[in-house]
């Protein structure tokens, strides 16, 4: 299969035009000695029936893993939408007059994102909710002259990663984990109390990666010191049941939004999102939609604020970033738009009632369950290996092994459940723990 | 003389915002309740919302009619042909998203199907290796300004390993934008160098900017005028000598596919746009996806995690090193657009591949022999997958390159890239792509030439284009001086809203 329409005909017909006898004469302004002779000792090419037997993956029958991407119900209507061509094999949307379609629909995903995060507005999105954390940082740096970037070390060690990556050669930016408490697995008031000062951005993961739900209302007093101050939502269905990150006064609300409409996926794509307040929305990293009027005085949306971007001002850009996740987040408007206020709610429910479900059972098996904080759908358990080994081989994934992650939390295992999994999926579990 | 009206297609509809149709209770869909619902008094108060959250309150028709009306204010490449230059706008084969979609419930802490994952994703890399004459590769960018900021890490990493300290990157005139904004993120200064008359960079010009401070060359070959750097085999001795890095903007691979090598130029690392050259769709911007290529030399600093076999011939991923710029990704970069670059490369072969470049070179050469009549060609360098033409014979009548890009929004085509590269004045930058049907190529070269006799007839009749798509011409000003970003903005700003 090559995808190319061109006959002997139409190829004689070209060369005509061109006024060329052979098409080799094209290629001779590649200098000789770079001039490929061999052919590329690449697979293929193979039909799509061998295509297909080709990508076969067995999985896990139950999965409880979560810890930044999940599985959640995806209504029939997202695929359906999202995979008219209209949309999936447009551009960017530089053309305004032929793109209304995608910059209406990000334009409503922007609002709904400002809306459940109660920020002033969104971008139209982030590679993931790692970059979002780590532009939010450089967007503090260069915003307030920060000088120490706190995270919380409860935020997932993945994202501490990607700040650490992207901040590396700022030589003079001190980046610091601020401890979490032992006992309720929440940030340590105490200890982040001398960690924050006017040259210091925080940053602080709701609820945090073993599932705790953080006190932001005494966490958003101890950081009112703090020159810049954001909240990373990584489970993003937790907006459908706590209160809005934005109430607590943060400058951004940063983090994943894959739970909308999007699936795991092995690990991407996944749709990071970043929501701020009026001070910074001309700083904000990456594309964003504006209301605008065509030249007949009708509604009509456009790419604005281009000033900021790469293809202006260049080096001197807020952002690197020029493809971003545009599908994702028009899967997220589609699934917003098709649960509604009352679905979202209820599977933030569902989530928050089927992980307290198992941990009921997994207590009353004896394992120990090691934070005492209140959570939304995670929690942490001690299990060895040999009894995750033992659930594995009967095609149960009990969680995420997270001892690497964190050596002080030995046999440590952060265990998900989500509206997906089922009271016999919990059953079996248990009979096999 | 075309006509207008028997191509144009899209419907004059202006959609309402979702948020108006929005009344409580519309929404009747059943969500999975497998559970017993828990009271939460665990969690503090004035830690719950006591309100639903805030989003419409839609039926399910509601919601499919209206991003199926949206959609089609919309064009895409199944519509016609896309000509923009440097995004490589060639079709998106089906198959490749039936294929991607074959991992969408999988995650990707799930190591029974990992494994079989992983091994493909090394198949791949081995893939994108030969076609690149690389060493090694990763595959976590999730686009290609992301490749780029990690391919600058690798290049920072690797001086300071050196104890080296350099802070300059050149890069052509002829660059593309995220160039500079990427090595500014990874800490570099860059410096611009003119790429001269001819339209490719001299490796004499290099000479003077060549000091050392530099620590790489960033260049894309062939560049955005469509010309390959001929001496791109002397530069890179000039750079190497120097003891910096020459790096290369993959973006235009596909005029190159099976034709020529950047590892064999002297290429020390490079960037792919899998959403460009191996035909994944853009997703009106995005996922695309940016795997970085390097050189041995450079292999110790790819970013995490990597994919190294075990004792068995498994493979598993490694989470550590000492010598790694770190992680870039929290995930697995854009795994699922990798699979689909992967079905493509599988389906073409060998063969396959190396007939992309040859037939979108011979494309491009055609629509350049019709068009060089009637537009001016600023460059007279023979070219391959794209070339520039100029508004300069059309702007003696009034007519600019804006103009006549509505003007083929008019007769239901999608505009190639303008004023782009920057080098150029009025610049009109056209790349067909392989997978355009001759007749296609031949449409939009007698819509161009039916504009080119507009411009010169009638030039008046611009100024009102595009009047047949779903919106006209847009005040973009507007926009950015009131920043209208939401629909509670729309709601607070009534005052200067329009109502249609």
């Amino acid at each position: 299969m090559s995808f190319i329409a061109l006959n002997q005909e139409g190829k004689k017909e070209i060369l005509d035009t061109i006024g060329i006898k052979d098409e080799d004469e094209l290629f001779e302004t590649i200098p000789a000695p770079l001039r490929y002779k061999g052919r590329l000792n690449t697979q293929g090419p193979l039909d799509e029936e061998s295509l297909r037997a080709r990508f076969r993956f067995r999985a896990h029958d139950i999965v409880f893993a979560g810890g930044g991407i999940y599985n959640h119900h995806i209504p029939a209507v997202v695929d359906a939408i999202a995979s008219r061509q209209e949309f999936y094999t447009a551009y960017t949307p530089y053309q305004p007059e032929i793109s209304q379609g995608t910059l209406q629909a990000i334009f409503e995903y922007q609002s709904m994102m400002a809306s459940l995060t109660n920020m002033y507005a969104s971008n139209a999105s982030m590679y993931d909710g790692a970059t979002a954390l780590a532009e939010a940082a450089i967007m503090a740096i260069r915003a307030k002259g920060i000088k120490k970037v706190v995270v919380t070390r409860a935020t997932n060690p993945a994202y501490r990663a990607v700040i650490k990556a992207y901040l590396q050669f700022n030589y003079d930016i001190d980046l610091q984990d601020a401890p979490f408490n032992n006992k309720s697995g929440q940030v340590d008031l105490d200890l982040l109390k001398d960690m924050v000062s006017s040259d210091t951005a925080f940053f602080i993961q709701q609820p945090n990666f073993f599932g705790i739900i953080e006190p932001m209302d005494e966490i958003s007093q101890i950081v009112k010191m703090a020159g810049f101050w954001g909240i990373i939502v990584t489970e993003a269905i937790s907006l459908g049941l706590l209160r809005p990150p934005g109430t607590f006064g943060p400058d951004v609300v940063v983090g994943e939004a894959q739970s909308f409409g999007n699936p795991p996926n092995a690990g991407g794509p996944l749709l990071g999102f970043f929501c701020t307040t009026k001070e910074y929305i001309r700083r904000m990293p990456g594309r964003i939609v504006g209301l605008s009027k065509d030249s007949s005085g009708r509604k009509a949306f456009c790419l604005t604020l281009a000033t900021r971007e790469q293809h202006i001002r260049r080096e001197k850009a807020t952002s690197n970033i020029c493809s971003n996740q545009g599908l994702c987040a028009l899967r997220a408007a589609i699934y917003l738009s098709a649960i509604g206020p009352k679905g979202l709610r209820n599977i933030a429910i569902q989530c928050a009632s089927g992980a307290r479900s198992l941990m009921k059972l997994i207590k009353g098996k004896g394992i120990d369950v090691i934070f005492s904080g209140p959570i939304f759908n995670e929690f942490v358990a001690r299990v060895d290996d040999a009894r995750i080994k033992a659930l594995e081989e009967n095609g149960i994934l009990p969680g995420i092994r997270i001892e690497d992650l964190y050596p002080e939390i030995p046999d440590g295992i952060l265990i998900t459940v989500t509206e997906m999994n089922t009271k016999k999926d919990l059953k079996c579990m248990i009979e096999r723990l | 003389m075309h006509d207008r009206k028997a191509i144009t297609g899209f419907p004059l509809v202006v959609e309402p915002l979702l948020s108006t149709m929005s009344k409580e209770g519309k929404n009747t869909r059943r969500m999975p309740a497998p559970f017993e619902e828990y009271p939460l008094d665990d969690i503090k108060k004035d830690m719950i919302n006591n309100d639903l959250p805030l989003i419409p309150d839609v039926s399910e028709v509601e919601t499919v009619r209206h991003f199926t009306r949206l959609s089609r204010l919309n064009y895409g490449i199944d519509d016609g042909i896309y000509p923009l230059g440097s995004c490589t706008m060639k079709y998106n084969p089906k198959i490749c998203e039936e294929i991607a979609s074959r991992v969408k419930d999988i995650h990707p802490a799930d190591k029974k199907a990992m494994v079989d994952i992983l091994r493909i994703l090394i198949d791949l890399s081995k893939n994108f290796e030969e076609i690149c004459g690389m060493d090694a590769s990763t595959l976590w960018g999730a686009a290609g300004a992301h490749g780029e900021l990690t391919g600058m890490l690798i290049i920072k990493k690797a001086l300071e390993t050196k104890g080296e300290v350099r802070s300059k990157v050149l890069i052509p005139d002829t660059a593309h934008g995220t160039n500079p904004a990427s090595c500014a993120i990874a800490g570099f200064n860059t410096v611009q160098i003119p790429s001269g008359k001819n339209g490719y960079l001299k490796a004499s010009t290099l000479k003077d900017y060549i000091d050392h401070d530099v620590a790489a060359l960033m260049i894309t070959n062939p560049n955005t005028l469509g010309i390959f750097e001929q001496e791109i085999a002397c530069i890179a001795e000039l750079i190497h000598n120097n003891g910096s890095y020459l790096y290369m903007d993959g973006a235009n691979l596909n005029a190159i596919l099976g034709t020529s090598r950047p590892g064999d130029m002297g290429v020390d690392c490079l960037h792919l746009n899998l959403h460009k050259t191996f035909a994944s769709p853009h997703g009106g911007g995005g996922p695309g996806s940016g795997p970085v290529l390097v050189k041995r030399q450079l292999s110790p600093y790819l970013p995490l995690p990597w994919i190294t076999p075990d004792k068995k011939g498994l493979y598993k991923l490694k989470w550590d090193s000492p010598t790694s710029i770190g992680r870039i990704h929290s995930g697995m970069g854009n795994l699922a657009v990798l699979l689909k670059a992967f079905a493509y490369i599988l389906s073409l072969g060998p063969d396959g591949l190396k007939e992309v470049s040859r037939v979108a070179t011979l494309n491009a050469n055609y629509l350049k022999a019709r068009l060089s009549k009637s537009f001016d060609l600023p460059y007279n360098t023979p070219t391959l997958h794209e070339f520039v033409l100029t508004d300069k014979y059309q702007k003696a009548h009034g007519v600019t390159t804006m103009d006549m890009a509505k003007a083929l929004i008019e007769f239901g085509i999608h505009p190639p890239t303008v004023y782009f590269p920057l080098v150029v004045n009025g610049a009109i930058m056209i790349e067909p792509t392989e997978t355009e049907p001759l007749a296609e190529l031949k449409r939009f070269a007698d819509v161009m030439e039916t504009i080119a006799i507009m411009a010169k007839d009638s030039p008046h009749v611009f100024k009102n284009m595009p009047s047949t798509s779903p919106v006209c011409r847009l005040d973009e000003v507007w926009a950015a001086r009131h920043l209208i970003l939401t629909w509670n903005m729309i709601e607070s700003n009534k005052k200067v809203v329009v109502s249609k």
